[in-house]
């Protein structure tokens, strides 16, 4: 996770939702003969939303991204923006602009040239274009480097003027194809919060294609989670994070120690379920729960699991001894060996109380929220 | 002992590397001496500096018809193989189908096949077809010898073009012919004048060819062959050869940087410097 304080980041609510549609996308799908690469995916994405596609490669993200763009089309369904259906309407009259991957900076021309590239065409009067160009490089944080060639530019650099040359055209909707993945973590993190601030200034839907879970869970008021060709969840980062749906969404966004449950009980609201190492539990039922039989799977993560201390008591507690221990400097990985549970449970808990300290073998108490605990069905 | 085993290896591959040079130019550099010699015999020591071979050859009636002969052979040649070479090249570099490194060899093939067996069929086939040799025959024949060079120019100038440029540009609403005239061609340019260059040289330099299939119009090479049947010529055509020899190297040269330049051109370095 990167390490900014809460009054650092641009928090996630802090902008007024449009409840407005700007990208609609019905039951889309993409083939390469008997290869779907989206498989009938269907998705709204909100007026001024900062909207991430998270996926690993290969899930479909990236051609979700360039049919909205306009550089692929659907095999079937539709891709409407702004209320406007796209059917046949080439990348060159969408009203999208998009920020490559390899940024796609035009080497022939300095950074002036390649942000004033797409207003040449439209023939502004007197120095509106000059004007837009510089009010462009402001926004990035480049005045004064227009007359720089894109060859000389760094890569932090190459990045800005492709989000200027974008943002100059004052897009409907700016898609971001993997923008940081070539940044080294240090100024990724730093671009992160400046990409929100951006996008909370501009007021743009923002639509960004990313693998990097942190960076969705930062940056977005949604995510969309993607596996396969098919979008497994959509829904906020502290929903995607603490509730998600299946366990392949559970994994992708950081550790989750998963248990075997027996369904007891199954009503509108909530579940009752019966597990070997955290005994009767009764959970929310997540919207997305289909049964699957009578087995589930219960998921905490592990900063969820507490260490209790010495006498200390919790309503909520499992007892184990534990099997490894992992220095992460502010943090200790645990694995803890609980009787009953065919897999260890993973613990992280912080060094302020010495867990960096505990005895490998040492029995260990364990308290839980049960509120942390998520049913899924497989 | 230890010191000359030390040295020994730099000292035979310095002289080694001496020969090889001297090897590959010292026939060269006799040209431009004898051409500066007062006697008409290409003899050490030379007898006297003059400069009048040199001053002779805008007087050869001969010689300028064979120049200008030269001169629009090459240009049509080097121009009808570069735009035969740019379609070739980019639909190698750009597209995947199957039987794309098969056809890039038989493009390739002219390069290593005898160049008499090449005039010969070239020059059967002419017949056959009841063309009349004459200038246009030759510019056929070079365009086939010069669409290799004209494809390995073109291929390093245009291998690993990122598609995400021309992207781009339609993505910032350009047009595909506005994205082909103002990204495409101001970025391969500098390949497309080396093809140009490297192909006028060696239409220019060529004598195999142009022997077969040229008529009565002589071009440079023809040219000198043909005054070779004089001594008296001889110091005449070292100057034009001298000539013809440091045009051939600083157009090469040219053609080089300009290839080297499109090759960096195209390869977008996107974040690899982040």
């Amino acid at each position: 996770m990167p390490e900014l304080s809460l009054a650092e980041r641009p928090h996630q609510s802090e902008r007024p939702q449009s409840e407005r549609a700007m990208i609609e996308i019905r039951d889309v799908t993409r083939s390469y003969g008997a290869f779907k690469a989206l498989d009938d995916a269907s998705l709204t994405i909100k007026e001024g939303e900062f909207f991430s596609l998270l996926g690993p490669s290969g899930c479909g993200k990236t051609t979700l991204l360039r049919m909205i763009a306009g550089f692929d089309n659907p095999t079937s369904g539709s891709i409407a923006v702004g209320g406007q259906p796209m059917d046949g309407i080439p990348a060159n009259r969408r009203p999208t602009n998009m920020v490559f991957q390899s940024y796609a900076i035009f080497p022939h021309l300095n950074v002036e040239q390649n942000v004033a590239y797409g207003l040449k065409r439209l023939k502004l009067q007197g120095d509106e274009e000059r004007r837009r160009v510089e009010e462009a490089l402001a926004q990035v944080s480049l005045t004064g480097l227009g007359k720089r060639g894109a060859t000389e530019l760094s890569g932090g650099q190459r990045q800005r003027v492709a989000l200027a040359r974008a943002l100059v055209m004052r897009p409907k909707v700016l898609l971001l194809d993997e923008p940081l993945s070539a940044l080294d973590k240090k100024l990724r993190e730093q671009m992160q919060v400046e990409l929100r601030r951006l996008q909370q200034a501009v007021g743009i839907t923002f639509v960004l294609v990313t693998h990097d879970q942190y960076e969705a869970l930062a940056m977005s008021d949604r995510i969309a989670v993607m596996f396969g060709g098919k979008i497994a969840q959509v829904a906020s980062p502290k929903e995607i994070y603490q509730r998600p749906v299946n366990r392949q969404v559970a994994d992708f966004l950081g550790g989750m120690n998963f248990v075997k449950a027996e369904i007891v009980e199954e009503n509108g609201a909530s579940l009752v379920l019966d597990t070997l190492g955290f005994g009767r539990v009764r959970t929310d039922k997540p919207k997305a729960f289909v049964r699957n039989g009578g087995q589930a799977t219960l998921g905490i993560r592990p900063e969820r699991l507490r260490v209790l201390w010495d006498n200390a008591t919790a309503k909520f507690e499992v007892a184990g001894k534990v099997v490894e221990r992992h220095y992460f400097g502010e943090i200790t990985h645990l694995i803890v060996e609980i009787p009953g549970l065919e897999k260890p449970l993973s613990v992280t808990e912080t060094n302020d109380f010495g867990a960096d300290d505990i005895p490998v073998g040492a029995p260990i108490r364990l308290a839980y929220d049960p509120e942390a605990l998520v049913a899924m069905a497989d | 002992m230890m010191a000359i085993k030390r040295l020994l290896p730099g000292g035979w591959l310095s002289a080694y590397a001496f020969l090889y040079v001297a090897f590959l130019y010292l026939p060269v550099i006799f040209l431009p001496i004898f051409s500066i010699n007062t006697a008409a015999t290409p003899k050490f020591p030379l007898s006297g500096v003059t400069l009048k071979w040199y001053e002779d050859l805008p007087r050869t009636p001969a010689l300028i018809d064979a120049t200008w002969n030269s001169l629009i052979v090459g240009v049509s040649a080097s121009v009808l193989s570069t735009v035969l070479g740019i379609l070739a090249a980019r639909s190698i570099t750009r597209y995947r189908y199957p039987g794309r490194r098969a056809i890039n060899g038989l493009i390739m093939a002219p390069l290593v096949l005898p160049e008499v067996i090449v005039a010969i069929s070239m020059l059967l086939v002419m017949l056959q077809l009841g063309l009349s040799l004459s200038l246009f025959t030759v510019v056929l024949g070079h365009v086939l010898v010069c669409i290799p060079y004209s494809m390995t120019v073109l291929t390093s100038g245009f291998e690993g073009f990122d598609r995400s440029l021309e992207e781009a540009s339609a993505d910032l609403g350009e047009s595909a012919f506005g994205t082909f005239r103002r990204v495409t061609l101001p970025m391969v340019m500098p390949a497309i004048i080396s093809s140009l260059l490297v192909c006028f040289t060696i239409s220019l330099d060529e004598f195999i060819i142009a022997f077969f299939l040229t008529g009565t119009e002589a071009t440079l090479p023809i040219y000198i062959w043909g005054q070779l049947r004089f001594a008296a010529k001889l110091p005449g055509v070292l100057a034009l050869g001298t000539l013809l020899l440091f045009a051939s190297f600083l157009l090469m040269t040219i053609a080089e940087i300009l290839r080297r330049r499109a090759a960096s051109r195209t390869r977008n370095e996107g974040g690899l410097y982040a």
